[in-house]
């Protein structure tokens, strides 16, 4: 980056919905002068033109087949700064889910007696594949979080992502406790920087922002259990969009005790 | 003459697709839409998982129709469970789906198809060239995603939005103030159907069979009857006598075909099939498109989709005059009748008919679910109408080809990131 030039920026996606990409375009209504600032040269949900001279990617999905392998190290190759944009690339997200149950299984219930005609693996975040410099959590990401990471990458800093619970933007924001609703929710060990937008619209938060650094796990379930959650409906809170992570957990567990 | 022409990754598109045509001594040898979009197996993924969790789980299949899967979603397992949402429940689902609607609408029209008019990669170099018009798409965006915004928390992926009803509920001044915006909106819709009445919208004529929800007292987009412009209309629980999904080696989605050998969904068959319920600025905004049905220019779904969006802004007044006269009042969430069960539920989605299948057991989990995705449904008309193109498009330079093909491929908005998890139906 000199300072003559604008930094040129890419946008990738792999297995997800694309939510997030339609998210930096929403976040550009209100921004438009990001685009004086930054130069997109690669952003295929919404533009033709596509240069291979890029200094950051933003890289949206999980990576789900061996095959998408290669596009992704090709990425890191070229990217001096790699960000994962979103749940499914940060942390495998919803496609992970599919590891709940054995693959085979997975494909054939879809696929039927077809099911070897498509490609397909345990999805897994980005940085299982390559390593990222950066995430930006969330499913979808938020919008000012987004405009405040670019922000923070141009000064040259690092994107200021909170690490503290989801309870604290929820108590700043003067919502009622959704277990005194008689609700349950994942906000105390779940990472802030979303507003606590669910629970201020009366649902639980899934974690789909992943865990903060030292959660209070035990703690965390036992509260969902004394809010009557048998241990299943509490292992399937907790996979939503942490399947991966969760499984990773229990592997290296494992692993330790020689099991 | 001889020409192949290989599009990896359409851009302007949701998801990945690949254009693929052959032509050897003026004969066509090839011609391929592929779907090689990674395949996604929600279907798979939602049994085990509780029925509440089905809509948030469903919404992440998509990012620009997250409401409509949602939707979709939720009325599956409403009639799963015998659950009769309520009016105002109704009435406020009708509105982010508007919201959605439009969202994905102007998205389309004004980002994705008018660059290829103007001769444009891509909306940015449109900033500079067409200021008036990249601003205006801005406003209007804004205003559609405030709109679901309002109801739901966010357009992607709702929140407030749940079996039995909402969680969270819309303040007077909330609804007052976006009445006051559509209504300001107008002249902005107005420039639209203006805009988009005055582009070359390339000749192309090709009949084919049209397949809707309808119902009998409005434009359908939520629940209602599967109909056919062939003449035919089945109840939404007979969705698999219309799809008969089918699967083919070049496509990670699966086909589907009806009465003929292909039929199409979204916007252009829901103005064929559905023409005298739009408002009437919309029926005049058709007028001014040059547009009377049966429309049979696959192009004009684009011109279908303002229309649409005419529609959708005057039906979101109207609603939030409804919710303002009743009065939007927190509400519990109606309880279901029965512990299990199976439901299908149908919206019209921005790109055409939507159907999620679930069925729940006693302990509340599914057992089984089948996503029936517009999309997919488009895909074998999609390649019909290429077969039908090519003929004539072949003595043009190879980039004009290349340029038309792509432009019929975006005609149909496909979205590609939902089309590729549509399960062979498989209960329990």
């Amino acid at each position: 980056m000199t300072q003559n030039h604008k930094p040129k920026i890419a946008f990738f996606d792999f297995s997800s919905c694309e939510g997030c990409q339609l998210t930096v375009v929403d976040s550009l209504q209100d921004h438009p002068e990001l685009l004086g600032v930054v130069e997109i040269v690669q952003f295929r949900e919404a533009m033709t033109e596509k240069g291979e001279d890029y200094l950051v990617a933003f890289v949206e999905g999980s990576c789900t087949r061996q095959s998408d392998e290669e596009r992704l190290k090709q990425i890191r190759q070229q990217a001096a700064i790699v960000v994962a944009l979103g749940t499914c690339a940060h942390l495998g997200g919803v496609n992970a889910l599919k590891s709940l149950h054995p693959l085979q299984d997975v494909r054939q219930y879809v696929y039927g007696e077809k099911a070897d005609w498509y490609e397909t693996y345990d999805a897994r975040p980005i940085d299982a594949v390559i390593p990222v410099d950066f995430a930006i959590p969330g499913c979808p990401i938020d919008r000012n979080e987004f405009i405040n990471c670019v922000k923070a990458l141009l000064l040259g800093k690092k994107p200021p992502i909170p690490d503290y619970p989801v309870c604290v933007e929820c108590k700043l924001k003067e919502n009622v406790c959704l277990f005194t609703l008689n609700k349950v929710c994942l906000g105390p060990v779940t990472r802030a920087g979303c507003g606590a937008i669910c629970p201020t619209y009366g649902q639980s938060c899934e974690a789909c922002r992943g865990f903060i650094t030292n959660p209070n796990d035990s703690s965390m379930r036992n509260v969902l259990a004394e809010h009557g959650m048998n241990v299943e409906e509490v292992t399937s809170m907790y996979t939503m969009f942490t399947a991966y992570q969760v499984r990773e957990k229990l592997m290296q567990a494992e692993k330790a005790t020689g099991g | 003459m001889s020409k192949r022409i290989d599009v990896h990754h359409v851009t302007r598109v949701e998801g990945h697709g690949n254009i693929v045509v052959e032509v050897a001594d003026s004969q066509l040898k090839e011609c391929r839409f592929d779907v090689v979009e990674t395949p996604r197996f929600f279907e798979a993924m939602l049994r085990g998982r509780p029925y509440t969790e089905a809509s948030h789980i469903t919404s992440r299949i998509c990012g620009i129709c997250a409401t409509g899967h949602a939707t979709t979603s939720l009325r599956a397992s409403e009639k799963a469970l015998g659950i009769q949402p309520s009016q105002q429940t109704v009435l406020l689902r009708k509105l982010s789906f508007h919201g959605e609607i439009l969202d994905s609408h102007i998205l389309h029209v004004y980002m994705l198809v008018a660059p290829d008019f103007l001769g444009v990669g891509s909306v940015i170099p449109l900033a500079s060239s067409h200021p008036e018009v990249v601003l205006r798409a801005l406003r209007m965006k804004k205003l559609s995603g405030d709109m679901c915004a309002i109801v739901t928390g966010r357009h992607t992926h709702p929140i407030a939005m749940t079996v039995g009803g909402f969680t969270h509920f819309p303040k007077r001044a909330e609804l007052e103030s976006l009445r006051q915006r559509l209504e300001e909106v107008r002249a902005d819709v107005d420039a639209t159907v203006e805009l988009f009445a005055s582009l070359p919208w390339p000749q192309f004529e090709r009949d084919t069979e049209y397949i809707s929800l309808t119902k009998p007292d409005e434009y359908a987009f939520i629940d209602g009857e599967i109909k056919s412009s062939d003449g035919v209309k089945l109840p939404i629980e007979s969705y698999q006598k219309v799809t008969n999904e089918y699967l083919v080696p070049h496509s990670s989605a699966k086909f589907t075909r009806f009465q003929r050998e292909s039929y199409m969904v979204g916007a252009l068959a829901r103005f064929n099939n559905n023409f005298d319920q739009l408002h009437p600025r919309a029926k005049a905004a058709a007028v001014a498109l040059g547009m009377k049905p049966k429309v049979t220019n696959t192009y004009l779904n684009s011109g279908a989709q303002v229309v649409e969006i005419v529609h959708c802004v005057e039906d979101a007044i109207l609603i939030i005059n409804q919710l303002l006269e009743m009065g939007v009042n927190p509400e519990e969430l109606v309880p279901p009748t029965r512990q299990s069960g199976d439901g299908v539920g149908a919206c019209e989605v921005p790109r055409g008919i939507l159907f999620h299948h679930y069925w729940i057991g006693e302990d509340g989990n599914l057992t089984g679910a089948n996503c029936i995705i517009p999309t997919n449904q488009n895909i074998a008309n999609l390649e019909a109408d290429m077969r039908v193109l090519v003929p004539q498009i072949m003595h043009k330079p190879i980039d004009a080809m290349r340029l038309d093909l792509e432009m019929m491929v975006r005609a149909y908005d496909p979205c590609i990131s939902c089309s590729v998890h549509v399960a062979k139906l498989v209960t329990r």
